[in-house]
């Protein structure tokens, strides 16, 4: 943009071209430095977590004896147990899946009725949907304990995929967030009494009308889900229940490098999900505008 | 509220083409003079005809519609009859009733009392999807995740038709508004004139007993808008599919209607075809309400009124009375110079302002008689007249003193 304007010479310019050049110049180089400066902030310490994985903290030797443990699911001769560890990522992915499952059954219907049938119960919604985020973690837990209790005791098991409902909770103020996006970019109103007058049910409606223009926003509300459920700690810890975050933490107890080599699996997972919504979702916009 | 007399005149010409149009569509009309056996083979001939040309009656009973927690009816004992194949305009201010009457009509509002037949059927209970009616909203509603031609297939694809068929058919209504080339256009890549006449498609597509439309032009610019209600017409009056039109655009209204029904709080003031509406205006409120009036003072006996000393009829409901108010449209009214005056009748005016509109010319003037005042507040009593321009006095200017005088034509009384 700057240096556009300093090609352009029309009489209105205030200064000079070659002033202003210099000007853009040096607004440039500004504007590097603090994106150097943030890149710095964010990825130090990945890159010490990486250098700490193939370095040993000890003896100073560099090795990529973690990686290869991981890989090869075989940790004996770094003298680590990783069964700990699949067994806690194996229950992170499942309850991914059935969180995310259960928030879009719970949230998408419920989310579209209250959206065209009335305003003041959406931001009643929206208030509640809101709540785990104002809530600490450790309150939360307080709550869920004797919930969790009396469900593992006496109607389900102590099988860590039951954290999905402490999960669904979770993830609730992104996934709204996500999904009011969307409600509120298509005029849901119109849509479905025009698709009503055409004669279509409601379950068409739904459907063949708001699901495929809710797409984006229920990618997103997915993904975002995820991330939240493969990095959360805190509950399952607290519930003393077996998921990624907890395995990374036992296991650094005895191996921390291959905790940490983990630690930056997980991450690296999450960044690419993040990628890859941005992409489908672009790619998605592109196609219905048109070239 | 108050348009231009341009429009009252165009408007004018327009109701007769339209008043014969409405007999050539209106087959009960052939019914006359039948009787006996006849008239039920006439009557069964002509359910047969209605039903094939798509077209259904529409009756709405004392429908009464109260939005929750408002206090006042938004339709309060709505009554409207129209006739298979007929179009109907509903016309009125804004929060008169009428989208309402419409939604209601569709089964987008539940109603609070009142029926609601449709070809003779009570669908009062009937959901929308059932109604087999399609509308057209003013907002844009095509679907954004389907094209032109998928857009228009979709009331086809809910009633199960096949694939290949739906393609046809949609086709068929995207050529039958002109769209045929844009049938793989996205909604974002069309203007708004090209989605109204798609969500027209669309709702012909499916083939509906009536259908619905919703202000379909007030997001559309002026040329679009007249283009586009022509061809609402046009292709109204080649399917014969009963139409509901809802407006707040008086020329709008006055061009596409058949009947056209004035609406006034959550009721049908006067429903009649557009000249006799201009012509005839039941209430003030109507006559105020379509085209350019003069509310002029006047003397009554409910038949005959004497306004400036010349007597002229009155339409039936006018109010009689030493001290009435005449309403009187510009066009017959008319003005000579004051030195020209050889009559008794008429009575003085400056010319506040000359309007050349072409073959038109408006004339704004104040009456200078004092005993002519607007009642209640002593404010000058203003005129406007409006002359073809040859009969304007040559070299006439503001500030020059005229001789102002109705024509005897039928007028209201209020």
């Amino acid at each position: 943009m700057a240096v556009n304007n300093a090609d352009n010479t029309a009489p209105t310019a205030p200064m000079p071209p070659q002033l202003r050049a210099a000007r853009a110049r040096r607004q440039s180089i500004i504007k590097f430095v603090i994106l150097l400066f943030t890149l710095g902030f964010l990825l130090v310490p990945l890159i010490a977590m990486l250098v700490f994985t193939l370095r040993h903290p000890l003896s100073g030797r560099w090795s990529l004896a973690p990686w290869v443990a991981i890989f090869t699911g075989n940790g004996e001769t770094l003298g680590a147990d990783l069964t700990v560890l699949w067994q806690g990522l194996g229950s992170s992915l499942a309850l991914c899946v059935v969180t995310v499952a259960i928030m879009l059954l719970l949230m998408v219907p419920t989310m579209v009725i209250v959206h065209i049938r009335s305003r003041a119960l959406e931001r009643a919604i929206e208030w509640v949907a809101t709540l785990p985020l104002t809530i600490p973690a450790i309150v939360l837990v307080v709550g869920l304990g004797p919930i969790y209790r009396w469900l593992s005791a006496d109607v389900l098991n102590t099988n860590p995929i039951w954290l999905c409902f402490a999960y669904v909770v979770l993830v609730m103020p992104f996934a709204f967030r996500a999904i009011a996006v969307g409600l509120n970019s298509i005029d849901v109103k119109t849509l479905v009494e025009a698709s009503r007058s055409l004669g279509a049910s409601w379950p068409k409606v739904f459907f063949k009308v708001i699901i495929p223009n809710l797409w984006q926003s229920i990618l997103s509300a997915s993904f975002i889900s995820i991330a939240v459920v493969l990095g959360e700690y805190t509950v399952a810890s607290l519930l003393g229940r077996m998921n990624l975050q907890v395995a990374l933490y036992q296991l650094g107890q005895s191996n921390s490098q291959i905790s940490t080599a983990m630690s930056l699996l997980a991450l690296l997972f999450g960044v690419v999900l993040l990628v890859a919504l941005d992409l489908i979702s672009g790619a998605m916009r592109k196609r219905k505008e048109g070239k | 509220m108050l348009n231009q007399p341009t429009t009252s005149q165009s408007a004018t010409r327009h109701a007769l083409s339209q008043d014969e149009d409405a007999f050539k569509n209106d087959p009960a009309a052939s019914l006359a003079g039948v009787r006996g056996k006849d008239v039920t083979r006439a009557a069964k001939a002509l359910l047969k005809d209605s039903a094939k040309r798509g077209g259904g009656s529409i009756q709405m009973q004392d429908v009464v519609k109260i939005y929750p927690g408002a206090a006042k009816r938004a339709l309060d004992d709505f009554n409207l009859d129209i006739k298979p194949g007929e179009m109907v305009v509903l016309l009125g201010g804004s929060g008169c009733g009428k989208s309402t009457a419409l939604r209601s009509l569709a089964g987008l509002e539940d109603i609070q009392g009142g029926r609601i037949l449709v070809g003779g059927q009570d669908v009062t209970g009937t959901p929308v999807n059932k109604r087999e009616m399609a509308m057209v909203f003013q907002s844009y509603s095509l679907f954004p995740h389907m094209t032109a031609l998928e857009n228009v297939a979709f009331g086809l694809e809910v009633r199960g038709m096949g694939k290949a068929e739906r393609r046809k058919t949609a086709m068929e209504q995207l050529e039958l508004v002109g769209l045929a080339d844009q049938a793989g256009k996205y909604t974002q890549q069309m203007s708004g004139g090209q989605q109204q006449r798609v969500a027209l498609a669309r709702a012909l597509a499916i083939k509906p007993r009536v259908l619905l439309l919703d202000e379909p032009l007030s997001a559309l610019d002026a040329k679009v808008r007249v283009q586009l209600r022509d061809q609402i017409r046009s292709i109204q009056l080649t399917t014969g599919t009963t139409t509901v039109f809802v407006t707040h655009d008086q020329e709008e209204a006055l061009a596409v209607a058949d009947r056209i029904g004035v609406m006034n709080k959550g009721r049908i003031e006067q429903i009649a075809a557009p000249r006799d509406l201009y012509q005839r205006p039941a209430t003030e409120y109507v006559a105020t309400f379509i085209g350019l009036t003069n509310r002029m003072p006047g003397a009554s006996n409910g038949e005959e009124a004497v306004v400036f000393g010349q007597r002229l009829p009155l339409i039936t409901g006018s109010a009689q009375g030493d001290a009435v108010t005449v309403l009187i449209r510009p066009e017959n009214l008319t003005l000579i110079r004051a030195d020209a005056n050889d009559s008794h009748v008429g009575e003085h005016a400056r010319v506040a302002a000359i309007h050349f509109l072409g073959a038109l010319v408006r004339v704004d003037t104040v009456i200078t008689s004092g005993e002519y005042q607007h009642r209640g507040n002593s404010k000058p009593l203003e005129v406007t007249v409006q002359l073809p321009a040859g009969e304007l006095p040559d070299g006439l200017a503001i500030g020059d003193d005229v001789i102002v005088t109705p024509r005897p034509v039928a007028a209201l009384a209020c």
